[in-house]
Order: structure tokens, then C-alpha cells, then sequence
């Protein structure tokens, strides 16, 4: 290997299209080969983690980490690549706040277990879940841990930047490989650590074409049963939930564009401590009404109340506080 | 006894890990291929309303999420009782048509492609993506890259999004597409098709025309006949949207179509105590354990598969492909599993053909492509082919359209125990006693899966061509003896 810096990505309790979004850079990624040696990412290349334990400490200067913490060898992955890398960013919605496997967070294992193992169309009529470690005649074959809750990254070892997105957009990865590159060549500073990088200063509204008045809505309509959604007008006004008020911008509203809402895949805003939290609190702004029963009627139209405000942060959110499990003790 | 732990194996999906046992001669006794992750989707997709469950499902798979939005999509409809209106349904199907040709693409030119365009004892070093480049030309390469663009292009006008597709909602589309869109999607598809007969030609001329390569594919070692399913149209033709899913014994005999609804009459899933992942069979057969045949529940729903459980393809330049790899391998069924490869590139030129048909219908720019569901939502099941395998999403919901309840057999886990069976016979073939295990061994080896092109690494679809391997010999004691890796 060259003396470049080293570059390293990887996936745990991921789905993989944060790999797919760094690969959708096209031509930008040989800007990647130009700069850094690839030490370590298995969807490109083939080091082991062998390779990666064998690495002397801090010889990694960037690793890009995807997907949260759902098996003990998540954890073990996280824990050596924090050991190995100078710059550990917490890439995609997983890595920050949990993102939807997150939501695995309001059931035990043993719910989760239940579940996929005696679904409709499995026979299992003895009740076997997957073990651990298992004896078979040949021998001991084992697989790793399936821990209590699903954690993010910052949750298992200490991150020096975050990158929210379900997955990053390409143009907002080539943005921040530009700038390593301008930090390379001396041209640039690194931002403060533990700043959140890949996004834009305010939210997914600011950056979507749609008309926006004086949200006043009397009634949360499910988008499948409105026929007369105007193509031009705020999807929040039309009361159709969407997330954007509480969303950090970045994306280029990609979603309210397509005619579907933003469901929050960029994470909170600057400033937002509690994604959910801050969603409530717009939703509680826009209810046209004082009478209590009225707003009691208006508030029904939300089916899922947690699943919308927290679909991509739960495991990051306020609500893990008041549980133990959920803070990994 | 000996064993050799093959781990991990990246490139998949989280991480898989096979281990090989060995008898007293050095023999293989038994290998166990075994999936180390869960994530729990069927738990906490619960509670969730049943129009968000597609873009959840979407995040099972980064690289397939349109094969799982379109299953939602169809499921949520169901669950709603309400058919979208031609026009939405042809978006749909032009939308996952596009990326039927760039996952194709992907696969036969970076993950398969190279172990026959370099062949499987080119150098580690050239047998990639990079290397099929350096063997065929750049101008070749050019052409790969231009048509995985052209089919995310489209995925990205009409899905909204390019990974993560958000547009498809119970009853059809939030949006349509303008003249000016439709022009460029044609114009893509014309290309794409181009494309896939080029590819097919590429195949003849560097396989087919090959005898060592042939040899390869047809030989026994690669062969294991078992039951095959895919969904046809009512002309029994291969579609990839709509449809029944057809299922055929090894001698080729259709044993029947099931609509979506009817799946838990057709298939059941295993649970085994050393692997996360289920093994599904043919629930009227029934589970006999890691065997093919005829009497073996055990089944495949690869492009093979598909072919195979098919009577044909609704396209005509695909069509006249599906004849032509029946009639050099002397008839249906084939159970030389790596003739998957080519079965690919007959879908991929499928898909194009059907992406142009689509792009060209006067309906398409309609701006009907949403129906308004009426009737009370319950439950509903919506399958497509996934390009690994059929794909089954199951809802159930409260009067509120609210999931009480979700069941989803995803693609590649269709193949888990076909997979399982094709590494035991290739390490049986490959290792004996007195061998030495050599790389080339183990992408002998990695080829008996690759042909299945497995979504526990849907992310395989991208750079270098081979599932990078660590065999560790250890000895009783559990002391490293020997350990072998081959890289790119």
C-alpha cells in the first residue's frame, strides 16, 4: 500500500443503500481512489477483519460507519474501527439516530424473536428461535448476539461527526469529500467535532417548491384517501403529515417533490434536540381550533403518533431516557 | 473432527459464514451456511400505517428497495381492495422494469461476469469488474455504466427517489409523468435494449463459444435439480409485476400457479436453531432436509427458476433468447445452476423490451394514475419477482388501515437451502483428502453461490467481481493450521 491516507466504510445493521448512495457519486469515487488508500470497506474490496485488527491504532484517518448496532458484532466492529480511525463519522440515519430498524426499540427480543419465528407461514410447531452457540453432531457453530435494543453508533463509542440521510444524497457525499480533500491539501479546516456535516442550515420546507400559506388544518388526511391533491400547494396544509417543519434540509425535498411527505430520513434540524418532540410541537401549531373535543377529533387523524415522530430517531430520541435497557444497561 | 470456517464472507448483507466439516479421510462430512443477522422487520412494521410500509420495507434492501416498495405497494392495495388504474399500474411496472436492467447488468458484468470473462483461474487480482473492463475494452465498460445509469434515472423520475423510492401508495402513484419525462424514459429503454442484446451476443462469444467454460456450466458439479418457481402471466409468459406464481417438479411438470393470497397453501418456512435466517420449501412436498429431487419440498426462484417455471417470454427478441438457451441445452428444465447467468441476460433483455412497450403506451402520461380506495381495509398480500427470487409481502390491519400483523418471504431467502446445497456439493467435489486448498479452489467454490446472486449481500452490486474469502483450516484442538484468503 501507498502512503495515501486510508479510507474505510462500513455497514452494520444496515440495508446497504448507504454504499449504493457513495457509489451513485459515479466519477467522484476515483477522486476517492486519487486521495486515500481503501483499507477497509466490504462492498468494494476484500480486507478482513484480520486485516483491520492487525492495522496499527489511528492508521485509518477516515471511516465512513453505516447502519446501527444490533448484534454483538456490530458492536465489535464499532469498537475496532473506533481504535483504528482518526475520523469516525456516523454515516446514514442508522449510524446517527437508529433509523427505522430503530423502531425495533419499542419490543423485547424475545417479542421480536416470537414474532419472526411463528409468522404465518412458518412451521414451527417446537418453538425454535436462533441460538448463539449450537451443538451439531460435527461440531460447535455459533452466530453472533442478537443484544436487547438496537443502539446508534455514538451510543457504543465516541463519533467525531455525523452524516444523517436514509441514505445521504450523492451530491451532499461529494461535498464532503471535496472538503476532506481541501483538508488534505491544506486548503480547508475540518469543522468542530461532533458537528453534523452533509446538511443544509434550516429545514426540508425551506428547500421545497411547494406554496406555502398559513397552515391552519381542521382535519390529518391519510395521502391515499385524498382525491384532490394539489400538486402546488404545501402537503402539511393540505393535512396530509408530513415531516419537513422538524427535518434538516439537504435532500433537496426530494419527497414533497414527488408528491409523497417527508418522513424525516435527514434527521432533526439544527437546533432540534428531540426530533419527535419538535414535530409535536408544529403539529400543535397548525390545529385550527380551541375547542378541546375538536382538537381531540383532529389529533385521532395521526394513527400512529410514534411511528411518525420517531420513524428514523427512536433509539436516539429523549423517550430512551426514562429506559434502562434502551441506554444498554 | 476438522473443520474449516470460511469467515466472514463480505460482500453480503450484514455477514455469512459457512463452515466445512471434515471426516477422518479429509473428506467433507457436512457444512452449515449460516446468516448472522436480524433486524426484526415483520416486529416493528406493526402498528405502522399500512401506506408507510412500503418505504419502511424498502430500507430491508438498499440496493432492491423497488422490489419491496412494489410488493408493498401491492400488498397495500390489497389490503384496501382497490386496483390502481391501468395507467398507475404501468408506471409501477415501468419504474421496476428500469431496475430489473441496472441490477442485471450489475450483477452479470461485477459479480458474475468476470469468473467467465477472465475465467475462474485468472489472477485474483484481474478477475473484477476492472479486469472485465481491461479484457473487453473501455468502450464496453462505457456501455455497462451508461445503462445502471439510464435504469436509476427512470427509477428516480418516477419513484421520486434514487435509492429508497417513495411514490407508490395504495391505489396506484402520488405523481404521472410529463411528455418530456416519457420521451427520455423511451430513449433510455431503446438504449437498454440495445444493451441487452449486446449482452447476450457478449455471452454467446465468450462462453458458449468457450468448450472449457461450457464444460464448466454443464457439468455435474454444478447441477442440482429441485422444484422451481416464478411468476408468469395468464399466458404463463415470465412477468416480474403481476401475475401467479408458477410451480414446476425437477422433470419440468407444473404442479400449479398459486395467486398471492393462496402462498401459505404453497410455501413454508424452517426454522433451523444455528442461523437467523428461515429455510422456505415446498409446504406439499415438505421438508426431507438439504436435498434435491423430486420428493425433496426444497425449491429455487432465481432467472432460472423463473425460466424454467415458465412457458416462455411476452417479449419477441426475448422470446427468440429463451428458445435459443433451451434448444443448446437440450430442453426444460435446466438444472445446471450456473446457466443462471445467461437465464439473466434473457430477463434483462426482457425487461427492456417491456420497458420501451410501456414508455410508448398512449396512456402512460395519463393522469389517471390514482385510484381513491373506498372499500374497509383488512388484509393483503402483494407479490412481484424480486431479480433474486419471489417476493411476498403479507398485511393485516385494523379498520384504520393500521398493521396489525406483517409476514414477508423475501427473495434470496427463497434460495437459502438451494445455496446451502450447491456449497456442499461444490466443497465436496472440490475438497478431498490429500487436496490442498488452493484459491482457486475457493472461487470454485464462490461460484456455486454467485450464480444465485444472493441479496444477504444485495449490496454485492457494485465494484469488484467475487465474494472475497477466508478459509481457516483449524485442527481439533481448534489450532490454526493453514489459512488461505484471496482477495481482489
Amino acid at each position: 500500500m501507498s502512503d495515501k491516507p486510508k479510507f474505510a466504510m462500513y455497514w452494520a445493521a444496515s440495508c446497504g443503500g448507504c454504499e449504493i448512495a457513495v457509489l451513485n457519486i459515479h466519477e467522484k469515487i476515483l477522486d476517492v481512489d486519487a486521495n486515500f488508500d481503501i483499507a477497509f470497506w466490504p462492498v468494494a474490496m476484500d480486507a478482513k477483519y484480520k486485516d483491520v485488527e492487525a492495522m496499527e491504532d489511528g492508521s485509518i484517518l477516515l471511516t465512513l460507519f453505516n447502519g446501527g448496532i444490533r448484534t454483538e458484532e456490530n458492536e465489535h466492529l464499532a469498537k475496532l474501527l473506533r481504535k483504528k480511525s482518526q475520523i469516525l463519522v456516523a454515516f446514514g440515519s442508522c449510524a446517527v439516530e437508529g433509523g427505522n430498524p430503530g423502531l425495533a426499540n419499542f419490543s423485547t427480543k424475545d417479542q421480536i424473536f416470537e414474532t419472526v419465528y411463528s409468522t404465518v407461514s412458518t412451521e414451527n410447531p417446537d418453538g425454535v428461535y436462533p441460538q448463539p452457540s449450537f451443538e451439531m453432531p460435527e461440531g460447535t457453530i455459533t452466530i453472533p448476539v442478537f443484544e436487547p435494543v438496537l443502539r446508534t453508533l455514538d451510543q457504543v463509542v465516541d463519533v467525531d461527526y455525523y452524516m444523517p440521510g436514509c441514505p445521504p444524497e450523492s451530491h451532499q457525499i461529494e461535498a464532503v469529500i471535496d472538503l476532506v480533500i481541501q483538508v488534505l491539501e491544506g486548503k480547508a479546516e475540518l469543522p468542530p467535532k461532533g458537528a453534523t456535516i452533509g446538511v443544509g442550515p434550516s429545514t426540508c420546507c425551506d428547500e421545497c417548491t411547494r406554496t406555502r400559506n398559513v397552515k391552519k388544518i381542521k382535519e390529518f388526511r391519510r395521502i391515499q384517501l385524498v382525491d384532490d391533491i394539489d400538486p402546488d400547494l404545501c402537503l402539511l396544509e393540505q393535512g396530509i403529515l408530513c415531516v419537513g417543519p422538524a427535518t434538516a434540509s439537504g435532500c433537496g425535498a426530494k419527497c414533497p417533490t414527488a408528491g409523497a411527505p417527508c418522513i424525516g430520513c435527514y434527521g432533526p434540524a439544527a437546533g432540534v434536540v428531540d426530533f419527535g418532540a419538535r414535530m409535536m410541537t408544529a403539529v400543535a401549531s397548525v390545529i385550527d381550533s380551541r375547542d378541546p373535543d375538536e382538537i381531540d377529533r383532529i389529533l385521532d387523524g395521526i394513527v400512529d403518533p410514534a411511528g411518525t415522530f420517531y420513524k428514523f430517531n427512536l433509539a436516539h430520541s429523549l423517550l430512551r431516557t426514562g429506559n434502562a435497557t434502551w441506554n444498554g444497561k | 473432527m476438522e473443520r474449516i470456517t470460511i469467515d466472514p464472507i463480505t460482500r453480503l448483507e450484514g455477514h455469512g459464514k459457512i463452515e466445512i466439516f471434515l471426516d477422518d479421510d479429509g473428506n467433507v462430512a457436512n457444512t452449515y451456511f449460516q446468516i448472522p443477522e436480524l433486524r426484526g422487520f415483520e416486529q416493528f412494521c406493526v402498528g405502522r400505517p399500512v401506506e408507510e410500509i412500503p418505504i419502511i420495507t424498502n430500507r430491508i434492501c438498499g440496493v432492491c428497495p423497488e422490489a419491496h416498495h412494489m410488493a408493498g405497494a401491492k400488498a397495500a392495495d390489497a389490503v384496501y381492495g382497490v386496483e390502481p388504474p391501468r395507467t398507475g399500474k404501468m408506471l409501477r411496472e415501468l419504474m421496476y422494469m428500469a431496475f430489473y436492467v441496472t441490477d442485471h447488468a450489475t450483477h452479470f458484468y461485477a459479480l458474475g461476469g468476470p469468473d467467465f470473462i477472465l475465467g475462474p483461474d485468472a489472477p485474483v487480482a484481474e478477475r473484477n469488474i476492472l479486469g472485465v473492463i481491461h479484457k473487453v475494452g473501455l468502450e464496453i465498460g462505457g456501455k455497462v455504466i451508461k445503462a445502471r445509469k439510464a435504469g436509476h434515472d427512470v427509477v428516480e423520475i418516477i419513484g421520486g427517489r434514487k435509492v429508497h423510492p417513495c411514490t407508490s401508495i395504495p391505489g396506484g402513484l402520488t405523481r404521472g409523468i410529463n411528455e418530456e419525462e416519457r420521451k427520455h424514459i423511451e430513449e433510455l429503454g431503446r438504449y437498454a435494449v440495445e444493451f441487452g442484446q449486446f449482452s447476450l451476443q457478449l455471452f454467446e462469444d465468450l462462453v458458449l463459444k468457450n468448450q472449457e467454460y461450457l464444460d464448466l456450466v454443464l457439468g455435474d458439479i454444478y447441477t442440482v435439480p429441485m422444484h422451481y418457481i416464478g411468476l408468469v402471466d395468464e399466458k404463463n409468459k415470465v412477468n416480474f409485476y403481476d401475475g401467479k406464481v408458477s410451480v414446476v417438479d425437477p422433470d419440468g411438470k407444473r404442479l400449479g400457479k398459486y395467486a398471492p393470497e393462496e402462498y401459505t397453501d404453497w410455501i413454508a418456512e424452517r426454522v433451523e436453531p444455528w442461523s437467523y435466517l428461515k429455510f422456505p420449501y415446498l409446504k406439499k412436498v415438505g421438508w426431507k432436509g438439504f436435498v434435491g429431487g423430486k420428493d425433496s419440498g426444497v425449491y429455487s426462484a432465481t432467472p432460472l427458476s423463473r425460466l424454467n417455471a415458465s412457458d416462455g417470454m411476452a417479449t419477441p427478441r426475448a422470446q427468440e433468447a429463451y428458445e435459443k438457451l433451451y434448444d443448446t441445452l437440450g430442453g426444460k428444465p435446466v438444472h445446471q445452476q450456473l446457466v443462471t447467468h445467461w437465464a439473466r441476460l434473457v430477463e434483462l433483455l426482457y425487461a427492456a423490451e417491456r420497458w420501451v412497450e410501456l414508455a410508448t403506451d398512449p396512456e402512460i402520461t395519463s393522469d389517471n394514475y390514482h385510484t381513491v380506495p373506498t372499500q374497509t381495509p383488512s388484509e393483503g398480500v402483494g407479490i412481484v419477482e424480486a431479480p433474486r427470487g419471489t417476493l411476498t409481502h403479507h398485511y393485516w390491519t385494523d379498520e384504520r388501515g393500521v398493521a396489525t400483523k406483517v409476514n414477508l418471504v423475501v427473495g434470496t431467502t427463497n434460495n437459502y437451502a438451494p445455496i446451502s446445497m450447491s456449497i456442499k456439493k461444490a466443497a465436496q467435489a472440490f475438497i478431498k483428502s490429500g487436496t490442498v486448498v488452493t484459491e482457486g479452489l475457493l472461487n470454485r467454490v464462490e461460484m456455486a453461490f454467485r450464480s444465485y446472486d444472493p441479496c444477504f449481500g444485495c449490496a454485492t452490486h457494485s465494484l469488484p467481481g467475487q465474494m472475497p474469502l477466508e478459509v481457516k483450516v483449524t485442527d481439533v484442538n481448534g489450532e490454526t493450521v493453514e489459512v488461505l484468503r484471496q482477495y481482489c
